[in-house]
């Protein structure tokens, strides 16, 4: 086992906030910057099942869900302390610190957020 | 130039002086296309060129229920329209030769065109020379129905056609191949089928293996579901097809002779046609890998990802070729930036349905190690053993709902 990682000192709540990001994706989508974010590791399997937000899957969309929100579910799929079919699953891939990176790439869109950034 | 031959004139009026980088995709099923698409979210300035013979992708996850008469091929098929409006060139021809010196790619029609990297997503490649008598004529009579399509519908027809009573044979290979428990799926399926429909039927596993993905809850399944109905023959019992002889529907193996009304032969595969044209495929055919970023050991400049790339403990399926094709999209446009490369964790899920109301799963966690893309521990593994039909269910639907996301995602 590797040592175990420092504590995540990054915020949990983007520090620009969920309105800023819709800023940020109109001033993309108006010539901003062309390149997107690139996923923290992990975070670009999850849209293999998790869809945009309205699509009205039965799985649940995350992008733009709070990341506390995605936090405390991945960690509780993690310790096998909520009912699942394959979260629990995969939830036991990922450190604490992995956890927090996807949660907070996802509460400010994921890949929603690249695809909002298209011409 | 970035494209020469007079390609990007004739494909996709290009900018004077626009100097975007060039990415060439080769192959558009579930790794190229959501690739280019990913190449494309990650940098809209990219000029992403996505080269793909079929006016339409079909699908084979699900493919399944379609010759067990569950589910239409209608349902199986994607076009590229989605691509397309996302600013992707979409090339309607075949690749044929790639020189990775020159970093060019050449097309069916002549043109060619040149990338800076090139991503080969070319799936996989039946080996028609690998069981003696099943060639390209003996496929017909014998459908692999392992690509889906027109051999999807020919096994179909075949067992809708066979009266009650019939036997039905299938031949399993050894691994590697695409969709490891897709055998398994398929033959929980037929075994429906004849259940509902011809239940004095019987169907015939022939395996080159002893040992296969999801095994107990697939044997489990079949003891509640098709007692009698299924029986499976593995290595060690004298399950590896030696020949086959198409002219009277024999299977033929060390210890026995099976004749069958209908036979469906999944032959050993390799990575499609072009990795061995290009040079990225090993004298296993199939293409060894960097973890981190998919380019091919073999040739500088090509990444390659999905059923064709030797990806570790990753399975050969549609899911994982997603996966790969989002991480590599994101190693090909860093390092078009100059960025080094970061190592990723990829996950893989894979649905199998037993029924049609009865889903199991298996999943896994995958990171880079040693060279190759390992399982990492703790994580993943199959559906549990003893769940209600209650949790079955839900599995199954949730497999439904993989399908549907995955395929808007990529196609829609």
């Amino acid at each position: 086992m590797p040592p175990a990682a420092p504590p995540c000192r990054r915020p949990l709540r983007h520090p620009i906030g969920r309105g800023g990001l819709w800023l940020i994706a109109a001033v993309l989508a108006f010539g901003g910057p062309a390149a997107a974010e690139i996923a923290p590791s992990g975070a670009a399997s999850c849209s293999g099942c998790h869809g945009p937000p309205g699509d009205g899957g039965l799985v649940p969309s995350l992008a733009g869900r709070p990341a506390e929100e995605i936090v405390a579910a991945l960690m509780q799929f993690n310790a096998g302390e909520r009912a699942a079919t394959v979260m629990d699953r995969i939830a036991k891939g990922f450190t604490d610190d992995e956890i927090r990176a996807i949660a907070e790439w996802l509460a400010g869109g994921g890949d929603q957020a690249a695809h909002s950034s298209q011409p | 130039m970035l494209a020469a031959g007079g390609a990007a004139a004739f494909y996709a009026p290009r900018a004077l002086g626009q100097q975007a980088a060039r990415v060439v995709v080769v192959g558009g099923g579930f790794a190229g296309a959501s690739c280019a698409r990913a190449l494309k979210r990650l940098n809209r300035d990219l000029a992403v060129t996505l080269i793909e013979p079929s006016e339409r992708f079909i699908a084979c996850p699900f493919s399944n229920t379609v010759i067990a008469g569950l589910r239409d091929l209608e349902g199986q098929q994607f076009g590229y329209d989605g691509l397309k409006r996302v600013g992707i060139e979409v090339v309607p021809q075949a690749a044929v030769t790639v020189d990775a010196h020159a970093r060019r790619v050449t097309v069916a029609d002549g043109t060619t065109f040149d990338y800076e990297r090139l991503v080969m997503a070319p799936g996989i490649e039946l080996r028609l020379d690998a069981i003696p008598g099943y060639d390209e004529a003996a496929a017909e009579a014998m459908p692999h129905a392992w690509k889906a399509g027109t051999q999807t519908l020919t096994l179909r027809r075949q067992l809708a056609s066979m009266e009650d009573g019939g036997v039905v044979v299938m031949s399993v290979p050894a691994s590697p191949y695409r969709c490891p428990p897709g055998p398994y799926e398929r033959a929980s399926l037929i075994a429906h089928y004849l259940k509902t429909h011809k239940p004095r039927s019987k169907l015939i596993v022939l395996d080159a293996k002893d040992r296969f993905s999801k095994q107990g809850l697939f044997e489990a399944a079949w003891q509640a579901l098709y007692p009698g109905l299924l029986e499976w023959v593995s290595l060690s019992f004298g399950g590896q097809v030696t020949a086959v002889e198409p002219a009277d529907m024999t299977l033929v193996t060390d210890f026995a002779r099976h004749r069958s009304d209908v036979a469906n032969v999944i032959p050993p595969q390799r990575a499609g046609a072009i990795a061995a044209a290009a040079g990225v495929a090993d004298q296993t055919g199939w293409c060894p890998i960097d973890p981190v970023t998919f380019e091919s050991r073999l040739q500088p400049g090509i990444h390659v990802i999905g059923d064709a790339a030797i990806a570790g403990a990753m399975p050969k399926s549609a899911f994982a070729a997603d996966s790969q094709a989002k991480v590599c999209a994101a190693a090909v446009a860093g390092l078009l930036r100059g960025e080094a490369p970061r190592a990723q964790k990829l996950v893989n899920t894979c649905y199998s349905l037993v029924g049609p109301d009865y889903g199991i799963s298996v999943a896994g966690v995958y990171h880079p190690r040693d060279g190759l893309l390992a399982e990492v521990e703790g994580a993943g593994g199959v559906s549990p053993a003893d769940a209600p039909p209650s949790f079955r269910a839900e599995e199954a639907r949730y497999a439904e709902a993989w399908f549907h996301t995955i395929t808007s995602a990529v196609f829609g």
